[in-house]
């Protein structure tokens, strides 16, 4: 369905005016009530953004809107929900923390809206130019919110490097997009894969694909565009860190699933050995660069770019089972991500505030025990041991990568899993079979109720698996 | 007995004990009694209820018996379980021997103690589970996760390398596990299913047998463990506390043999013919090469390991022997090397609670003040080297007919595996147990308290019993094997049909 009226078009993109027109709203609350106003904002935000969330679920319906240019269908929703979820899990557990990192200015929780405005375009975008701005929007967001402790060096450093970096990534893809539009001719992506169909590829439009797929693998930070990942997530707050390792991941995965299968379709054999390079080189560059980090936010920095290249395994395979498999991949790796980093957000010590060196979770297991079995089943899900989630996770993409006979793909996945597996073992190590150096203050109640529920989800994945994994193949279904 | 989920309620019982036990506390004695307590309840109880299976079973019956299935993950991936011949006595013995893993720890085990016996619950979850799994995945997610609580109890309440060898464990095994996933998945795109029971009577491509079978070896062959990817059982056996070793050794390991007739013997037939010589090959010298090595051990436990890796020699060797003495023998061997080698770290475990030393030079004279102790040990270094009228007698000679009768230098050079264990076996029975009491810090050991007696004398009388009398043991496996071996010469026989037909 096209919606031809623009009322029809405002109807099918309600969530996203929703989150626009209240950004705007409190940034006024935030300026006319002035620098104490963050804990306000703050609730309000996360009021706005399930809002959306509900509208989302509830009240959108499916189609094309503005031209062809925005488009709602399962697989949006879907991921979209994700990123909403990511979002306000993340805004969520910046509270405790607001005074201490100095995130409570007004200005962070409109930002953060700000950027899920931009992920949730992202996800709808079907044509180049609406993918461009949703994506700058995003990202131009984020910069700032790396940089918002701005008293602090290292928060600083990391939010210039993201900022240079990120520019320099949409030069190259806008570079690529004018490339595909003068060898095309067109902007969407149906258009696109129609006029591919009719006349064949061209060296140009091969060079553009390049391009776009280069800026879009920085944006989910793989190999070998991931150098500023371990910088920025080691120099930005934690609770920052905690939002960049999931909401934009997901949209940013969601993008890349929808313009290869959508708008290169025709050109599959073309996009999918760069995905398959990259895939590779992720899940090895993650798996063994990890293993000499001593900090554990540039632990988790390196196990998400080895998490996107599993990611990509899914999409390397171009079918339904793989995007399926991609969908499910990006759900449970948000889940674990957020359950980790509420656990980082809680090692906190009664003096000298919060720390971040894995030997500070020596004997956990003894201290605080539940943190500990929490981690430990978090730690055993990312590294895809069953019957933790993140198994159900790298099952369904490495099915997919055998299915379409990438076998050599799939094994070096799966030995990069069992040499990731070492540095995630390191850590349940370090809690279990360590003596205990010191205690972490009590864990504040929302901290605990995140990583609470993620480890829960994540043991509990086998019984709540099958209306999941539903879901995820309505939601890959729409491409196919 | 087939209308109410018996397989369901018997692998996931020790759960509720698992419950009890997040509810208790261990800062008293007090505390630490009702922990004991509850886990030896369960465990005794799961084991009464899995007798109910072994009861209802039919004989007779070569298919899978009081099966479950239901909708589980999508995609073809269901809840299936069910027992058939192969699988029910592994059940039974897992179940059995925890029990014994319980009283094993009820005073060695100083720190955190409910936190050791929800690992070994949990453990026994697993392990139930991947005896009675029909659906692959199913099957691979309970293999794989038996690796989580193992990993914890070697590397919280091992030895001084725990560290190392929880690592070394873990690692080893995963990496073969998961180039079986990947056969897993493959085979799910073949045969359009991951049922076990269609996956059987699929007929997988002869081409594709080879790698499938290669990658389920990878696997198996670590977990069993074959040599030469045996070394990280001496070293998780060393350091893991005693009940650690009693599981790894009685249950753990014959995973591995399971594996091997369920899904290599069974589902590629054709490329199990191929493979055989050069499994037979590795089995004799799995047999001789740690023969040797257990020889020149100068820690017991160590020592027992490295047995344990030569009789499992046996036991591969009578499954690609792929006839009905080898396979039951091997069968057969696996059950009754649960038991031995089991009450064999226990064994070593009641020296080691009283000395805290597991060095064959620090003991000798043993049977002047602890005779009840040197008669079991005795009985149980008799069953591991295979004395006739013990179990372990039974098992090997039934691999080695069934090997005799696939190939006769095969089993010409796995029998001189019977003089070497007997070598090893008695000169260890020598140094610890016989000549003179003189060490001062042997001379006030006291003989077998009663959890002691507890733990080995029922051991022992199976020990003899199944050695005499084995027959209820080949009755429930006979109408399985038969089936599997029907079928597998079916599948060799129209393969080479199809050979011919094509000359």
């Amino acid at each position: 369905m096209t919606a031809d009226t623009i009322l029809a078009s405002l109807q099918l993109s309600t969530p996203e005016i929703i989150l626009a027109v209240g950004a705007l709203a409190l940034l006024m609350v935030g300026v006319f009530s002035g620098e104490r106003s963050g804990t306000t904002v703050t609730g309000l935000a996360v009021a706005l953004l399930i809002i959306s969330g509900l509208w989302l679920v509830l009240a959108t319906g499916e189609g094309q809107a503005y031209g062809g240019a925005f488009v709602s269908d399962p697989f949006a929703k879907f991921m979209k929900v994700l990123a909403l979820i990511g979002s306000i899990t993340a805004m969520v557990m910046t509270v405790g923390h607001a005074r201490s990192e100095q995130l409570d200015r007004f200005e962070f929780p409109v930002l953060i809206v700000l950027s899920t405005l931009g992920m949730l375009l992202m996800i709808s975008a079907n044509s180049l130019l609406s993918l461009y701005l949703a994506l700058e929007l995003q990202s131009l967001a984020l910069y700032v919110v790396a940089a918002i402790n701005r008293d602090s060096l290292r928060s600083t450093e990391a939010g210039l490097k993201y900022f240079v970096l990120g520019a320099l990534s949409s030069g190259m893809l806008l570079y690529g997009m004018s490339l595909v539009y003068g060898f095309t001719g067109h902007i969407g992506f149906q258009e696109i894969a129609a006029a591919l169909t009719a006349e064949g590829r061209s060296l140009g439009l091969v060079f553009g694909l390049v391009f776009i797929l280069a800026g879009l693998a920085f944006k989910i930070s793989a190999v070998p565009f991931h150098m500023w990942t371990p910088d920025v997530y080691e120099g930005a707050p934690t609770p920052v860190t905690a939002f960049f390792a999931a909401a934009p991941k997901v949209a940013a995965m969601a993008m890349l699933v929808r313009i290869v299968i959508d708008a290169f379709e025709p050109v599959v054999a073309d996009w999918q050995q760069v995905i398959v390079f990259i895939a590779i080189a992720s899940m090895l560059l993650g798996a063994f660069a990890a293993i000499g980090q001593r900090n554990i936010k540039r632990l988790m920095a390196y196990s998400s770019i080895g998490h996107m290249g599993y990611a990509l395994v899914g999409l390397a395979a171009g079918s339904m089972a793989g995007v399926r498999g991609v969908a499910l991949y990006m759900l449970i790796y948000m889940v674990m991500t957020l359950g980790t980093f509420a656990i980082i957000l809680a090692m906190r010590r009664k003096e000298g505030g919060n720390v971040e060196d894995i030997n500070d979770l020596a004997g956990l297991s003894s201290t605080n025990p539940f943190m500990a079995t929490v981690l430990t089943i978090l730690m055993f899900s990312l590294a895809g041991i069953p019957p933790m989630a993140g198994f159900f996770a790298k099952y369904f993409v490495f099915m997919a990568a055998i299915e379409a006979h990438l076998y050599a793909l799939a094994i070096i996945g799966v030995l990069a899993s069992v040499v990731g597996a070492y540095y995630y073992l390191r850590i349940i190590k370090v809690m279990w079979f360590d003596e205990p150096t010191g205690e972490f203050a009590r864990t504040a109640g929302e901290l605990k109720l995140v990583f609470g529920l993620s480890g829960l989800f994540v043991v509990g994945y086998v019984l709540i698996g099958g209306p999941i994994g539903a879901a995820a193949e309505a939601a890959a279904r729409t491409f196919f | 007995m087939t209308d109410w989920p018996i397989l369901s309620a018997v692998t996931f019982l020790p759960l509720v004990g698992v419950a009890l036990l997040l509810l208790t506390r261990e800062d008293s004695p007090y505390g630490r009694r009702n922990i004991l307590n509850v886990a030896l309840l369960t465990t005794v109880f799961t084991f009464v209820l899995s007798l109910f299976i072994w009861i209802g079973f039919d004989n007779s019956n070569p298919g899978f018996q009081m099966v479950e299935k239901a909708e589980w993950l999508g995609t073809g991936i269901s809840y299936h379980l069910g027992v058939d011949g192969i699988s029910m006595l592994f059940v039974i013995l897992s179940t059995f021997l925890m029990p014994f893993c319980v009283l094993a720890s009820w005073h060695s085990v100083e720190k955190r103690l409910r936190e050791y016996m929800i690992a070994f619950l949990l453990l026994e979850v697993f392990m139930v589970g991947v005896f009675v799994s029909l659906d692959i995945v199913l099957f691979y997610v309970f293999f794989e996760a038996g690796l989580i609580p193992m990993f914890i109890i070697i590397g919280v309440w091992g030895g001084k390398d725990r560290v190392y060898a929880s690592y070394k464990f873990f690692l080893y095994t995963l990496l073969g596990s998961v180039l079986m996933l990947l056969a897993i998945m493959a085979m799910y795109w073949q045969a359009g299913t991951t049922d076990i029971t269609e996956l059987l009577a699929y007929n997988f491509p002869a081409h594709m047998q080879t790698w499938l079978w290669l990658a389920f070896f990878a696997s198996f062959a670590v977990k069993m463990p074959m040599w030469p990817v045996h070394t990280w059982l001496p070293d998780a056996h060393v350091q893991a506390p005693t009940a650690g070793s009693v599981i790894l050794a009685g249950v753990l390991l014959k995973l591995g043999g399971y594996g091997f007739i369920r899904f290599s013997l069974a589902m590629f037939p054709l490329a199990s013919d191929y493979f055989a010589p050069f499994v037979f090959a590795l089995s004799v010298i799995a047999i001789i090469y740690t023969s040797l090595v257990a020889m020149m051990q100068d820690d017991i436990k160590k020592l027992i390991a490295y047995s344990s890796v030569a009789h499992m020699g046996y036991v591969t060797m009578g499954i690609f022997a792929a006839n009905a003495q080898g396979l039951q023998g091997a069968i057969f061997q696996m059950l009754s090397h649960g038991i031995v080698s089991g009450a064999l770290f226990l064994c070593v475990g009641v020296v080691y609670d009283r000395l805290h030393t597991r060095e064959i030079a620090a003991y000798g004279g043993l049977v002047n003040n602890m005779p009840k102790y040197a008669v079991a040990f005795m009985i149980f270094t008799m069953a591991n080297v295979g004395l006739p009228g013990t179990s372990g007698f039974v098992g090997e000679f039934m691999t080695l007919i069934g090997v005799f009768r696939a190939n006769t230098w095969v089993a010409l050079f796995a029998t001189t595996g019977v003089i070497l264990s007997a070598s090893y076996a008695l000169w260890l029975y020598r140094r610890v147990i016989f000549g003179a009491l003189e060490k001062e810090s042997l001379k006030s050991l006291l003989d077998l308290d009663m959890r002691e007696k507890l733990l080995l004398y029922p051991l022992l009388i199976l020990t003899i019993f199944y050695g005499v009398y084995p027959a209820p043991v080949f009755d429930a496996t006979a109408a399985s094997v038969d089936a599997l071996l029907n079928n597998y010469s079916a599948a060799l026989q129209a393969a080479q049909s199809v050979a011919l037909s094509a000359n």
